[in-house]
């Protein structure tokens, strides 16, 4: 078997208080694809960052070629050539596409000038590989995150990388662009490059990866090839729990449907207008239903999530709780109304994340808390100690800053912050994104539990399967308008897929995208019609039930490799 | 094995050690000096000394409270020396209905000042730095056109202000830690306090909890606008003289210097009060060091500099794993 190309050996890594890496080995080989997985706060992060350069280890070394180096900086790596794709896009937004893919190495005329022409001629090739078909000149910023991170990826293969570490590099793509990714992904393998893949998302894993480390709390619990490796064992090894309990929970936690059909909608959104990202978006959401918005990305969901919540001005529509109409793009309003959104970005805008997980928790009912503007300590405390005991938030203590923790935790805080101000309708955007298996589960059985509290919810979510289980409904949004529902037992995978693809073979794009659609702006008094003519009341419908779990991949682990989802 | 050990230990310590430094590296620089002036320079440990010190260091740290709160919102107030102009002027024009009249004059044209700066950072969008800076060439001008040179102030209820003192502590001190006092409740304390760290640390966070971040920043502003015009009112009272040509002038770079060295982060989501007051009460005692000790007045710069770029780094390295 051929040398690694880049490995560790007894590799540990400390911070205060934690100890992130304890003796890892870890390897990987020319032409192989290896899988780096494990629960958020296994060490992963902290693996690829001592492996790139970002971090020296405390003990242990990094071997590349077979020879132990140190790095010290993740430019001495990439000039090692081990190049990083990071799930949050490192590149510079103002400068135009072409720029970015070429920093730092551009082609140069006589005079040592850029030679634009080339760079420009040279981009646009390249990435037409990836398929990104786009002006290679615009800002680099104008571009939506999946084909940015496209960028990235093109950008970091390109400079003879023989290692390529990807950490959870689908995490904002489209169905459509994870197969460019695997394509080149496979490229590069047949290239005998050794890439280092990090993801959450089974399905990828083995599509894609020959071989796979698992870690747990720092250590390497597992490590070989994939194929022969059940799903149900990796997600064991992962969760360190056994077979018999992951089998009984299955992937998502999502119970069955929610009674709500009779109920009068708690949320209405009514002909949603915002300049070229919009045009008149309609929807309701009744108390107890959990109302999918599928689509793909850039079909206006998280515009729609924030035009509800006041985070984006609608130029025209109307938004009303509970029958009271919402004053549009205030998110004070729209909070005080009873709207919350769990925001796509966390990082940026979801957490403060200098601030205790005392104080995010507490910052939107800080008001309430107050008397004559004098915050009550007593009263924070209590509040805070009874979310982070209900969530179960995983934090050193509550004065812990919410930054410092991991993914799942801090989600968490974020819906504590909104469970605490008493809301009525929550607006989730990509709730599990980036979170591990665990704090996913925990999340999605949370969602549960509080629809079936009687709150509306609005699930955004690229992951089919999350969004099909946790749905009782799902309205499908195409370039900023809905083009169609599902309702009871259309609520699968195949419906909205289909959906999805039906709406994407009425290119080109010029014509009015609303006008096959039952609830714009015109027709506003209907949006809970379903244009198929199904609509059959979704309470008495189950998709799935507990016995006849089909959606369930851990219960049939053998079909659901076979199965071309996304 | 071993010296990997020793490797690992070093490693966090350093880190530890800037964080001690941008936390407490103010106080012991405080400290320091006051050694260093106890044992080197004449008369340092005398009541009079004392006061003198405090009464000086009392304009600076009032203004440094304000930029302490502008800064935490992830701002910056450039205007804070003009408004003191501009307070020194409205009180030269209203003194003859009495002191107190003065006063509230002098604050109402700060919390005019502050609420132009508000409104065009909070409403407008521009950027802090700009738009502070716009005051603080118009509200220099402003004075200017109010009280076109220096006017002596002769007021009796101003001078017993200015100098007068209970139980041998000055007003302008008393005035001052009661300011102190204030600003680090209303910090700590309150719904604005926490809602300023918030907006500081994440704008668009804070956004989307719904905090009502426009009237916060108008609030900010306000509030340093205030605080520069009482730093102005007691500096006139002392002076016993209106001067808007030259009233706090650099004084913006004093109170940033203050907040900075006393370990507040320029990027905002916190506040240090007690560091600012150390911050304050430093620059006071390195020129007043340097002073007694014949140095030129243009030492006092240089080696503010040095302080300054001794702050930051530890800020920086700290910031570093």
């Amino acid at each position: 078997m051929a040398a690694y190309a880049l490995s560790t050996r007894g590799l540990t890594k400390r911070f205060p208080g934690v100890l992130a890496l304890d003796g890892v080995d870890f390897g990987v080989r020319p032409g192989e694809v290896h899988a780096l997985i494990g629960e958020n706060g296994a060490g992963k992060s902290t693996l690829i960052k001592v492996l790139t350069g970002v971090y020296a280890p405390d003990e242990g070394e990094v071997l590349h070629g077979g020879e132990p180096v140190s790095f010290g900086t993740p430019l001495a790596a990439q000039r090692a050539g081990i190049s990083t794709i990071y799930q949050e896009v490192n590149l510079v937004p103002l400068m135009s596409v072409a720029r970015n893919l070429f920093l730092g190495r551009e082609p140069r005329g006589r005079l040592g000038l850029i030679d634009f022409a080339r760079m420009h001629r040279e981009s646009e090739r390249t990435l037409r590989e990836y398929g990104v078909h786009t002006d290679v000149r615009r800002p680099l910023g104008e571009l939506g995150v999946g084909a940015q991170q496209m960028v990235a990826l093109a950008r970091a293969v390109s400079v003879d990388a023989r290692v390529v570490v990807m950490d959870e590099p689908t995490s904002s793509l489209e169905p459509r662009e994870v197969e460019t990714l695997f394509g080149v992904i496979r490229r590069l393998r047949a290239d005998g490059v050794a890439v280092v893949y990090v993801s959450h998302r089974l399905d990828e894993l083995y599509e894609v990866c020959d071989a796979v480390t698992v870690l747990r709390d720092g250590r390497v619990v597992h490590t070989g090839p994939l194929k022969g490796l059940e799903r149900l064992k990796l997600v064991s090894l992962m969760l360190g729990r056994e077979i018999g309990e992951v089998r009984a929970e299955g992937t998502t936690k999502f119970g069955g449907d929610h009674e709500a059909a009779s109920a009068e909608p708690v949320l209405k959104a009514e002909g949603l207008r915002v300049p070229h990202q919009l045009h008149g978006v309609s929807f309701a959401v009744r108390p107890g239903e959990v109302l999918g918005l599928g689509g793909l990305l850039g079909s206006g969901r998280t515009e729609t999530a924030k035009a509800v919540a006041g985070a984006l001005t609608p130029s025209a529509g109307r938004v009303t709780v509970a029958g009271s109409p919402v004053r549009t793009g205030s998110p004070g309003a729209a909070v005080r109304a009873g709207i919350s959104l769990l925001p796509e970005d966390r990082k940026s805008e979801g957490v403060v994340p200098g601030l205790s997980v005392r104080e995010n928790i507490a910052l939107a009912v800080l008001p309430r808390l107050s008397r004559a503007g004098l915050v009550s300590e007593a009263r924070i405390d209590a509040l805070v100690r009874t979310f982070m005991d209900r969530l179960r938030i995983k934090a050193s203590s509550p004065h812990q800053k919410a930054g410092e923790l991991s993914g799942g935790n801090q989600q968490k805080v974020l819906l504590a912050r909104w469970l605490a101000t008493e809301p009525r309708v929550l607006l989730l955007d990509e709730p599990t994104r980036g979170i591990d298996v665990g704090a996913k589960a925990e999340v999605q059985r949370l969602v549960d539990e509080l629809a079936a509290d009687g709150l509306g919810v609005l699930l955004i979510s690229s992951d089919l399967e999350e969004l099909i289980e946790g749905s009782d409904r799902v309205v499908v949004l195409r370039d900023g308008a809905v083009v169609g529902e599902l309702t009871g037992d259309d609520v699968t995978e195949d419906r909205l897929m289909e959906a999805i693809a039906a709406a994407a073979e009425e290119e080109p794009v010029t014509e009015v995208p609303a006008a096959s659609v039952p609830a714009t702006s015109e027709d506003e008094g209907a949006p809970d019609v379903t244009p198929e003519g199904g609509g059959s009341p979704a309470g008495q419908l189950t998709p799935h039930d507990g016995e006849s779990a089909a959606p369930d991949p851990l219960s049939a682990p053998q079909e659901r490799k076979e199965t071309p989802h996304g | 094995m071993a010296e990997a050990t020793a490797l690992t230990r070093t490693a966090p310590d350093r880190s530890a050690v800037y964080a001690w430094l941008q936390a407490y590296g103010v106080y012991a620089g405080v400290a320091v000096l006051l050694l260093f002036n106890v044992a080197f320079t004449d008369h340092f440990l005398s009541a009079e000394n004392f006061r003198t010190q405090a009464v000086q260091v009392a304009p600076i740290l009032i203004v440094a409270l304000g930029m302490a709160l502008a800064i935490g919102s992830e701002g910056i107030d450039l205007s804070v020396g003009s408004v003191m102009a501009l307070s020194t002027s409205l009180v030269a024009l209203y003194l003859g209905w009495g002191p107190w009249t003065a006063l509230a004059a002098a604050v109402l044209g700060g919390v005019a000042v502050g609420l132009v700066n508000g409104s065009l950072i909070a409403f407008v969008g521009v950027q802090p730095i700009v738009a502070t800076l716009a005051l603080m060439v118009g509200g220099r001008g402003l004075a200017l056109v109010l009280v076109p040179q220096l006017e002596d102030v002769r007021d009796p209820g101003m001078r017993n202000l200015g100098s007068g003192d209970l139980l041998g502590v000055p007003y302008p001190v008393l005035v001052t830690v009661a300011l102190v006092v204030l600003v680090a409740f209303t910090v700590r304390r309150t719904t604005f306090g926490r809602q300023l760290l918030a907006i500081g640390d994440s704008r668009p966070a804070a956004r989307l909890a719904g905090l009502p971040v426009r009237r916060v920043l108008l609030c900010v502003y306000a509030a340093s606008g205030v605080l520069a015009a009482v730093a102005g009112f007691l500096a006139t009272a002392r002076l016993q003289a209106s001067d808007p040509t030259s009233l706090g002038t650099l004084m913006e770079l004093s109170a940033i210097t203050a907040v900075v060295v006393g370990g507040t982060p320029l990027s905002g989501g916190r506040v240090r009060i007690g560091g600012t007051v150390a911050g304050a009460v430093l620059i006071q005692l390195l020129t007043a060091t340097l002073i007694k000790h014949d140095l030129p007045p243009s030492w006092t710069q240089i080696a503010q500099a040095v302080v300054i770029v001794l702050a930051v780094y530890a800020a920086r390295e700290r910031g570093k794993r």
